[in-house]
């Protein structure tokens, strides 16, 4: 019951935004469009409804936003200079990288993020075994715990606090 | 001033687009042709429509490009990892001059 009202709360803040400049009547077919597709997938969204209650997970969200657009210009720059250059400085290859985290949300958050960040791409997650393989555009180290140090640390801490 | 950070946005998003599409030109297989377009194209598409709201403000307009953005970040990198997935389940090989190839080394190792 309790995922459900969160899955309400959260697709009827989007379907204001879809629906602005909000009135009367977009608010009335709202409550009953969100409240029947709450009631069909609500248990598919969150499994532990009780985490969109702490605060702290907020907070660390708000930290995490900065680094991660500022990760994903600096991934948009370097593309940039790797394909204008004229003799392709490229140096390709799949590595594998250990993870700590084990909910799907931060996999999932964790993968988004190295696939969005400089010259890394996600192929596939290993959930079990907490591994990642990446296909890396310039892969400096093929070893598992440098790969892991260079590619996933920065993401790991902010993204326990929030999602585990 | 705030048509100005607009227009400045969406021709810094036109820009990282074609970077993109360059990258998709020049570079030599799947995996690489999948970072630059994820990366080039996740950002470009998402500075233009955050330059509608910068001009458009919070209207109808503005706020369903501020939407979009957001589903963009969320579902870009997760077609890309789809696509490069089911690319090397399905046997396309990496470029001659790759360095490594774990995926291939542990699916092998596991079939034995």
């Amino acid at each position: 019951m309790k995922n459900k009202i969160v899955l309400f709360l959260v697709g009827y803040v989007v379907w204001i935004l879809l629906s602005w400049p909000l009135d009367r009547a977009h608010a009335y077919v709202g409550v009953v469009v969100v409240g029947l597709v709450a009631f069909l997938t609500g248990d598919l969204f969150t499994r532990r409804p009780h985490h969109f209650l702490h605060v702290t997970r907020y907070l660390w969200f708000g930290c995490y936003v900065p680094l991660f657009l500022w990760e994903c210009l600096k991934a948009n720059i370097d593309v940039a200079l790797r394909v204008l250059s004229p003799h392709l400085p490229i140096n390709p290859g799949i590595v594998k990288v250990k993870t700590t985290l084990k909910s799907d949300t931060a996999l999932t958050f964790l993968a988004n993020s190295i696939t969005l960040t400089p010259g890394t791409l996600c192929v596939d997650i290993d959930q079990k075994e907490g591994v990642l393989y990446i296909h890396w555009i310039d892969v400096r180290s093929s070893e598992v715990e440098k790969a892991t140090q260079l590619i996933v640390e920065r993401f790991e801490k902010p993204l326990k606090k929030i999602f585990e | 001033m705030s048509n100005i950070v607009g227009y400045a946005c969406i021709v810094i998003g036109l820009v990282f687009d074609i970077f993109g599409c360059i990258g998709l030109i020049r570079l030599p297989d799947v995996y690489n042709r999948l970072q630059a377009t994820t990366k080039c194209v996740t950002l470009g598409t998402c500075s233009i429509l955050i330059g509608t709201l910068c001009i458009k403000g919070f209207t109808g307009a503005g706020t369903k490009a501020f939407l979009c953005s957001i589903f963009l970040i969320l579902t870009a990198p997760v077609a890309a990892h789809a696509l490069a997935r089911g690319a090397h389940i399905s046997g396309v090989k990496l470029w001659g001059s790759s360095v490594c190839d774990k995926y291939h080394q542990d699916k092998e190792h596991k079939q034995k």
